[in-house]
């Protein structure tokens, strides 16, 4: 069943991609389509009937040389599980939706076959992405993470004729290469450490690398570390964090399904995704997951700035998707993957749906993406603004306070809040709070700007605004079920008591008084008891994790207290986050629907600042100024300088000798002597080898 | 058939042979016959050579089809293959029937471009599988002749500069090397490289003109070896030879540079280098790692800003040689199953890439990369080949490309971890040189009133290209159909090495750090 999952997709892109000629369009795309659908349908299978226990299952041989070991193999556990129905189902409603919104692409002159292109790319995107998170070793998954790299590439580009896409598309794949390089690293490290790439052997080895110290660039580093950090590097362009996060905004070149499937719900959560994968590495890696922390809690704030003043709805969504991969970061970082995974999962579908229902708005507004066009849209496009309207309270965390209860956001994103906290990061706590108020508010303007007040831009556009196709609809619909309960159903799986998170994730656990008595040794049995003092939770039983590496989909090391903590805190930290996003409600209000002359006044009061975020903090003008012109300028010179005047001129200069010979030569070569010549110089290698070798031998 | 390397080298030749003794006439009829015998030879002899590959056994490490026979005065003639060399052997069979029929629509001196290709081929074979100094030197040194031919008379306008700067360099790099096998016959008394192979060359440092020798003999043969195997790959900072050469080549002479020539230079350190001279290679194996790294960074970077198709393809070359000399010089299994898989993998890469350029090329007549733009909306399939070809350029997992770049910098990162970072900055700089050159050729919209009539791909074309297509990505989904072949060999020559240097003085090596 595992091998259909993942199969089906590529087999969708083949037959859809060189097929469609044969079969046609229509039935080309639903070739792709259908083979997407099974694949959901059967994830879901797994999904429901999973029982904790990591399966393995191997394909065929992959790279095999001396000790290095790495098979086409598909690993099934818990993480695997979700992402597979992240996966496919995002990605078959998105193939649907595709029907409706890449109908009549105006990009297109008549005539021009796109469809198919488009739909095989999509599958074959998927396809990768399967890959990527079935692997059992990190080269299977470097597969899949640079095949989702080409398939991203290949669908920002998609309008190859738009220059600006074109950049998009290189600077993403380059951009991604960036963090590939420390992903590498990362591999070749452990590789170098454990000897092996699997991550069973991995993983059983992790505590003897937290023990290694290793030699890198001119000093010493724990191996641990050390390596957390690269693959880490590898996450952070992989997931649009900081520092290596320009590519995601101009990814919005891409058509809007694209940004759905890849931009939001699946490829840039691959980083995510690896950090929990390799949770025994950062559980023994403490300085490298404060820079997880760090980085993730700055990403979600400053994204988060730069989403208050774009006026391109499909921008404005694109900072909010980095600003939540930052959230999931800053969960992974403190220890509480679980949390991590659960707003990966939950973000999935509301950000897949806003992006969506954004594709929608674009759609009846004739491609134009501007807010600043917009406005007065409720009316005219009921059902996708209901869809947008349960987004926007899915991902502003609209939910009753010290309750589970509320859109999906609210249960994962206060997750992640009071992970934090209880995580002992109050850097992250406080940026994450700070970010979910601005996250209320550019969610909360985008609404406001497109579908309240007066009309603005074109009014031949507003005229004809209509609804989308039912094609475009229903993928919205199942999706905002999502947005709705995914929160709901599964907290008690992913945030809620011990024993619940250990059986969902099948990682051994045990009540507290059977460890204590099983002797584990004095630190270990010390930090319990500080456990069972915090953590004590509701039901007054107190069970934790007791797995060794590799154990289970996760692992949380025996200090590791976030969950039980996290249960504990003081109420003021627990609806800290839903003040934040009722503040940034206000304010929303207050600029777009009470006071709409405010923005461009405070514009104008504010310039610097306004610039300042408008630009986007100016990431890309520094990385010109800094990166790429230098590096051509460098080019330039090595090839001019150093291989033109230094190497050819040097050599030349010794050749100078040489150069009434060659002269004479040319001219022989010239008129019709050569092979003569070619015929003297055989005869003469043959004598001189030959002489000298016997003369050589007399000695 | 005991001598079947011998058929296999040879039928090319006597093919080169009756076209130069039969055919006559410079008219349609004979240029076509010329054409057809030289494919049919080259074929047959790829037929043939499969018989190498199904016979041989992976699991002997020793040299197999051994051949010995008396030759004109008093030396020898022996040929043999080993782990090492049957993939050369097979990578040349396999790439000369697509060479001559890209060469389909060539023109000018019909019969001497074949004989030149065929005469080609049966020197580079015998380079892969001469087992005998002499035999080997010949072979090596010979090949220069009709390369340099095929340059100088088929070549671009200014081929003349070309291809006498192709041959002086790489002539002058193999005189130090005859030097360094007169030395080799004087200590071991025997040209015979099996012999040479198992003989101890003498590593005593001393001193020569007041210079400290560190591996003393072996140190100076290693150096003179490396000076010809060097230029040949080539290494930075004697590669500029190499761009020059490619883009005044025809097509098909670029093919056979990229595919099968440059992995000379690759074969000479495998079979030389480090099995011969462990403790020379030793102590300069930091030396040539990071001339490699540097190779690697310096060249992708100029690839960017190239303006000449084939000449950004052969600094990417360059480049992709860099990982193969890391790789040997790494002098792990990891490292030697890596380069030479990197250096087959690059034979296919390589040769699609120039034919790539050349079909298009055929039809504009220019290489200049402003020259184009919007090209995928007239030729689709071509844009798929060339997206392929260049992904695998770029080391995409999946593609052949991927692995031997992968398993060099892994053998790397276990010797000199800073080497290593270094020389995986070439994966950022390889995706931006490759792409920018996508895009400014295939990208955009088709506004230049001279590409408006360009025509996709023609049958002949798909034809060549669907082999390379097949391997490459055959390969990069499976590698151990070449892995599995050369894993054995390579473990006994990393063992032997290793062995090898277990006697050399450990502090000799740290005097030199």
């Amino acid at each position: 069943m595992e091998i259909i999952i993942l199969f089906a997709p590529l087999v969708g892109a083949l037959l859809c991609g060189f097929g469609w000629r044969l079969f046609g369009e229509t039935v080309a795309m639903w070739i792709a389509t259908g083979s997407l659908f099974l694949s959901a349908l059967l994830s879901w299978i797994v999904f429901l009937t999973f029982d904790g226990v990591t399966e393995q299952i191997q394909i065929l041989r992959w790279i095999e040389s001396g000790s290095l070991s790495a098979d086409w193999a598909v690993r099934l556990d818990r993480l695997t599980a979700i992402m597979l129905i992240v996966i496919t189902t995002v990605s078959s409603l998105v193939h649907l939706y595709s029907f409706g919104y890449m109908n009549n692409d105006p990009q297109w002159k008549a005539g021009e076959s796109y469809k198919p292109r488009f739909f095989a790319y999509l599958s074959f995107f998927t396809f990768a992405m399967l890959m990527l998170v079935t692997s059992d070793n990190l080269l299977q998954m470097f597969f899949g993470w640079e095949g989702v790299g080409v398939a991203s590439y290949l669908l920002i580009g998609f309008y190859y004729r738009k220059p600006s896409a074109n950049a998009a598309a290189i600077k993403a794949f380059v951009v991604n290469r960036v963090g590939d390089f420390g992903f590498a690293l990362g591999i070749f490290g452990l590789f170098f450490l454990t000897d092996s790439i699997r991550f069973d052997h991995i993983f059983a080895a992790v505590p003897t690398v937290a023990e290694t110290q290793i030699t890198f660039l001119w000093r010493d580093w724990n191996a641990a570390n050390l390596i957390a950090v690269l693959l880490f590097i590898g996450a952070m362009g992989k997931s649009a964090q900081l520092f290596l996060h320009t590519w995601l905004p101009d990814a919005m070149e891409g058509p809007t399904p694209v940004s759905a499937l890849i931009h939001a719900a699946t490829m840039v959560t691959a980083g995510v995704f690896l950090v929990c994968r390799m949770s025994p590495l950062m559980e023994v890696a403490e300085q490298a997951t404060i820079f997880i922390t760090v980085i993730g809690a700055t990403t979600a704030f400053v994204a988060a700035s730069i989403g208050l003043v774009q006026s391109d709805i499909k921008r404005v969504i694109a900072y909010s998707t980095m600003s939540q991969l930052g959230y999931m970061f800053v969960a992974a970082g403190v220890g509480m993957y679980s949390a991590a995974m659960f707003h990966l999962f939950t973000h999935a579908f509301f950000k897949a749906m806003l992006f969506l229902g954004a594709g929608s708005i674009i759609h009846s507004m004739h491609h134009d993406q501007d807010m600043n066009n917009y406005g007065g849209l409720r009316k005219k496009i009921p059902y996708t603004f209901a869809a947008m309207m349960i987004g926007t309270l899915a991902i502003t965390g609209v939910g009753i306070p010290l309750t589970h209860f509320g859109f999906a956001g609210f249960l994962s994103k206060d997750a992640i809040v009071e992970s934090a906290y209880a995580g002992g990061s109050s850097y992250g706590f406080w940026l994450l709070v700070a970010a979910a108020a601005m996250t209320s508010f550019y969610s909360w303007r985008l609404m406001f700007l497109t579908f309240y007040g007066e009309a603005r831009g074109d009014k031949y556009t507003h005229q004809n605004a209509h609804e989308s196709p039912l094609v475009m609809l229903i993928p919205l619909g199942v999706l905002s079920l999502g947005a709705i309960f995914s929160g709901m159903i599964w907290y008690g799986s992913f945030f809620g008591h011990t024993d619940e998170v250990a059986k969902f994730y099948g990682i051994p656990y045990t009540e507290d008084v059977t460890y204590h008595s099983d002797g584990q040794g004095k630190g270990h049995t010390q930090g319990n008891e500080k456990y069972v003092e915090e953590g004590v939770n509701e039901k007054g039983s107190h069970y934790f994790f007791i797995g060794k590496p590799g154990q289970g989909a996760l692992y949380f090391s025996p200090d590791n207290k976030v969950l039980g903590n996290a249960h504990a805190l003081p109420n003021w930290v627990k609806i800290s986050p839903f003040f934040a996003m009722i503040f940034g409600l206000i304010m929303a209000l207050w600029f777009y629907i009470w006071s709409p002359s405010l923005p461009a006044r405070l514009a104008e009061n504010q310039r610097p600042l306004y610039l300042f975020l408008k630009n986007k903090w100016y990431f890309d003008e520094l990385y010109n100024v800094i990166f790429v012109k230098p590096t051509f300028w460098i080019a330039r010179q090595l090839w001019k300088k150093g291989d033109g005047d230094v190497i050819d001129g040097s050599l030349n200069g010794l050749a100078m000798g040489f150069i009434p010979f060659i002269t004479r030569l040319t001219g022989r070569a010239q008129s019709g002597y050569i092979f003569t010549y070619a015929f003297a110089m055989v005869i003469g290698i043959v004598v001189l080898v030959t002489w000298m070798t016997l003369s050589g031998g007399a000695h | 058939m005991d001598n079947l390397l011998s058929i296999v080298t040879f039928i090319p030749a006597l093919a080169a042979f009756i076209l130069g003794v039969f055919l006559r006439g410079e008219d349609d009829a004979a240029q076509s016959n010329a054409k057809w015998v030289a494919l049919f030879a080259t074929a047959a002899t790829f037929l043939v050579s499969l018989f190498i590959l199904f016979e041989f056994d992976p699991q002997n490490t020793g040299f197999q089809f051994l051949e010995e026979a008396e030759w004109l005065m008093g030396l020898q003639y022996k040929m043999g293959v080993d782990g090492i060399s049957v993939l050369f052997v097979m990578l040349t069979t396999f790439m000369m029937p697509l060479v001559i029929a890209a060469s389909w629509n060539v023109k000018i001196r019909v019969k001497e471009y074949m004989i030149a290709f065929l005469l080609l081929e049966t020197l580079m074979l015998g380079v892969f599988m001469a087992l005998d100094l002499v035999l080997f030197y010949l072979f090596f040194e010979a090949g220069l002749i009709p390369m340099f031919l095929i340059i100088g008379i088929w070549g671009g306008a200014n081929r003349i500069y070309a291809s006498f700067k192709f041959f002086l360099y790489t002539f002058l790099g193999s005189v130090l090397m005859l030097v360094a096998m007169v030395g080799m016959f004087a200590d071991a008394g025997t040209t015979d490289i099996e012999q040479l192979l198992s003989h101890n060359f003498a590593s005593e440092t001393f001193k020569l003109m007041g210079l400290q020798i560190i591996g003393g003999m072996q140190t100076l043969l290693f150096i003179a070896f490396f000076a010809s195997f060097a230029v040949k790959m080539p290494m930075w900072p004697v590669h500029t030879w190499l761009p020059d050469a490619h883009v005044q080549a025809p097509t098909a002479g670029s093919v056979v540079l990229a595919a099968i020539l440059l992995k000379m230079g690759g074969y000479g350190f495998l079979r030389f280098s480090i099995p011969m001279f462990p403790i020379g290679s030793e102590v300069l194996t930091p030396l040539v790692l990071w001339m490699s790294a540097i190779a690697i960074v310096y060249t992708s970077l100029v690839a960017l800003v190239q303006e000449d198709m084939k000449k950004l393809i052969a600094y990417s070359s360059v480049a992709h040689m860099g990982f193969v000399t890391m790789g040997i010089f790494a002098a792990n299994q990891q490292g030697i199953d890596g380069a030479i898989f990197q250096m087959v993998s690059h034979g296919f890469i390589s040769a699609a890439l120039f034919l790539c350029v050349g079909v298009i090329y055929d039809r504009m007549h220019t290489r200049d990369i402003n020259a184009y733009g919007g090209l995928v909306t007239r030729m689709p399939a071509y844009a798929l080949i060339f997206m392929l070809f260049t992904m695998a350029n770029v080391g995409l997992p999946g593609t052949s490309g991927f692995v031997g770049e992968f398993l060099t910098l892994m053998a790397v990162f276990q010797v000199n971890t800073l080497v290593a970072v270094v020389a995986t900055t070439g994966v950022i700089f390889s995706a931006a040189y490759a792409l920018w050159l996508y895009r400014r050729v295939m990208m955009g919209d088709l506004i230049k009133e001279s590409l408006k009539s360009i025509t996709d791909m023609t049958i002949r074309e798909r034809v060549i290209f669907a082999p390379l297509v097949l391997m490459t990505i055959l390969l990069g989904i499976y590698p151990a159909l070449v892995l599995d072949i050369i894993g054995p060999t390579v473990t006994a020559l990393v063992l032997q090495h290793d062995t090898a240097l277990g006697g050399f003085d450990n502090a000799a090596r740290l005097s030199l750090n």
